[in-house]
């Protein structure tokens, strides 16, 4: 049975509210809409539940940190942090997101419309069938996929501000597991030292029209269109860039 | 009982803010309260402070020199100084209120002063380069006095405790300005105290500063064979200098400036236009000393505008924002649409890139 909840948040202070959403949660409440956020950190946070939550404003760093299971929908922009150590569920931001959006994800989905700023999905890791994935449908800053450990990272490029780059300097630096599609071509100097550009195989092809399908139907996009652009698939050269930098060898 | 390592967690790492007025409209400082108060927990309550621009319009043509006293010795030490060097048109207590987690304030005052103009004579200076240097002196040799701010027709207002309770202990919302500019600290290197709350100030020159500077020792030497004195115990008071040294005594432009503080990555500046190539090349040569190393976002605040900046690999936050003749800018976007909710134009600003807001008709900072 869907249970609803409507809770408005301006003016309340974020250990307030998450208690607000944990004690609905408890209730049996699985459809929860936050009215007025505006800065509130930790929402979703290592909750472990499958309810949707629908956030109207600009939730605060760290939404989703270590979040597991819950189905988020922020309608505006989400600040930095989003989705930290996240393990399972899936995040919709239809906006722009800050700085460092996925970092060391480890399982779960996450869209976002617009652009996303520095060092995204940095050390995001893998493990059998947990395989984040983030898609970004406008810009991103630099360090892209920094020490990227494992997961899927998409970028479009789409949309965001003209006079940037679909993706800034030092992408995947360090890079060493996963698997990441940029919609057209970069620059090879933007390219960080571990990674490479490799051909698309039919695989790559099923797999970004699955999730750029997803990525579509969220936002009411053209899947198509955005598919008939080719992309460049970026893996890294090693799995282990530097197991021989302590060594001695 | 106090509580232990894991038992505990503060969730911190310093908040600014900044709200221009381009056409110099004049309103209080209960804006950028708002703004400052959303990111309380950036701070810890060790740090918060205030610029304020255009508050003292009955005395714009004075030097408003704010002073920290330790006790009323040092007060009556450094105010014959004081009244050796400046006619002192008027001087008194900044009022306070109180507040009841702000303690141990030191004394409070301010003074509305024109430097003597014999004397700027006899050391055949600037009237601006004369004042800097007495501040200088009164932060180095008066022990327990200090310099809070020294500009025409602005102020800062600061403290140990969070920013929005040290903007309600100086009645902030009693002052109306074109540009005010917040801090909320959470030191890291150095103790809380009074002095050392940001903004640091010099002549119009102010600081509000999230980060840590690794470079403050090299940028320290460098700018202590121009004459100054960093006394503060921290590093953000080198950056005022540093801008007031480029500014100010050499003229440089500002976005030459800002290549000097945030210079950009050997490897980018190989593929820059051959033209402003050599002239990167250029000002990274010449003020290599003047590289500012790690994490930092920053304001500097003056009376002409301000101008807002990241590290070039971006280490920490900044968010600008534009509303009608308002620029804003803040280390979340919340702290922005908390007082603005519906902004013309929102941007997240990106490493090395600067965020200029002029007062209307000025061109350069």
């Amino acid at each position: 049975m869907n249970q609803n909840i409507t809770i408005d948040a301006k003016g309340i202070y974020y250990r307030q509210l998450n208690e607000a959403i944990k004690a609905s949660l408890q209730d049996k409440i699985n459809t929860i809409e936050l009215q007025n956020v505006n800065g509130q950190r930790y929402i979703g946070a290592g909750i472990t539940n499958d309810a949707t939550i629908s956030i109207q404003g600009t939730p605060g760093n760290d939404l989703a940190a270590y979040m597991d299971g819950l189905t988020l929908q922020v309608y505006g922009n989400a600040q930095d942090g989003v989705a930290n150590t996240m393990n399972k569920g899936t995040i919709i931001i239809h906006g722009d997101a800050g700085d460092a959006l996925g970092y060391a994800m480890r399982g779960g989905e996450v869209y976002v419309k617009g652009s996303v700023g520095y060092r995204v999905a940095i050390h995001m890791k893998e493990f059998q069938e947990k395989v984040p994935l983030v898609v970004v449908g406008g810009k991103a800053g630099s360090f892209f996929g920094e020490y990227m450990a494992g997961g899927i990272l998409i970028l479009l490029g789409l949309r965001g501000r003209e006079e940037q780059p679909i993706v800034g300097d030092y992408c995947g630096t360090g890079m060493h597991g996963g698997i990441m599609y940029i919609r057209g071509s970069v620059e090879e100097h933007k390219l960080g030292k571990e990674v490479k550009p490799v051909e698309m195989t039919e695989e790559d092809h099923q797999r970004l029209a699955l999730y750029v399908g997803r990525f579509a139907e969220h936002f009411g996009e053209d899947k198509e269109e955005i598919l008939a652009q080719p992309f460049t698939k970026l893996i890294p050269y090693n799995k282990r860039p530097y197991g021989n930098l302590y060594v001695g060898a | 009982m106090s509580l232990r390592e894991g038992e505990v967690r503060i969730p911190s790492g310093c908040a600014i803010s900044g709200i221009m007025n381009r056409k110099g409209y004049l309103f209080s400082g209960h804006d950028i309260i708002q703004s400052i108060a959303l990111m309380h927990d950036r701070s810890n309550g060790l740090g918060g402070g205030f610029a304020a621009y255009g508050i003292y319009p009955d005395y714009a043509d004075h030097y408003a020199i704010h002073m920290f006293y330790e006790d009323s010795f040092c007060r009556e030490e450094t105010e014959l100084f004081i009244n050796d060097h400046f006619n002192v048109e008027v001087g008194g207590r900044i009022p306070t209120r109180k507040v009841s987690s702000i303690t141990e304030a030191p004394i409070i005052w301010r003074y509305f002063v024109q430097p003597k103009a014999e004397k700027v004579m006899e050391m055949d200076l600037e009237e601006d380069e004369y004042v800097a240097r007495l501040v200088m002196q009164i932060n180095a040799k008066f022990p327990g006095s200090f310099v809070v701010s020294s500009g025409k027709n602005m102020g800062a207002f600061k403290g140990v405790g969070y920013p929005e309770d040290i903007g309600e202990f100086y009645k902030l919302d009693s002052y109306k300005g074109y540009l005010w500019t917040a801090h909320g600290r959470f030191p890291t290197n150095t103790p809380g105290w009074w002095g050392g709350a940001h903004p640091f100030t010099l002549l119009d020159w102010s600081i509000v500063h999230n980060g840590e500077i690794s470079s403050y020792d090299a940028n320290r030497r460098y700018i202590e064979m121009f004459g100054y004195k960093c006394t503060l115990q921290t590093d953000t008071e080198v950056i005022t200098y540093l801008f007031d040294l480029l500014l100010r005594k050499q003229g440089l432009p500002l976005k030459a400036v800002v290549t000097a503080m945030a210079a950009p990555l050997w490897s980018n500046i190989e593929r820059l236009a051959p033209e402003e190539r050599e002239l990167v090349k250029a000002i990274r040569t010449v003020y290599s000393p003047l590289l500012v190393n790690g994490p930092f976002s920053i304001i500097l605040g003056s009376r002409k505008g301000f101008v807002a900046l990241n590290d070039r690999i971006k280490l920490r936050a900044l968010v600008a924002a534009e509303k009608d003749d308002f620029i804003y800018v803040a280390s979340e976007e919340s702290a922005i649409r908390e007082i603005c909710s519906n902004p013309d134009r929102l941007w997240s600003v990106a490493g090395g890139e600067p965020v200029i807001g002029l007062l209307e008709g000025v061109e350069e900072l």
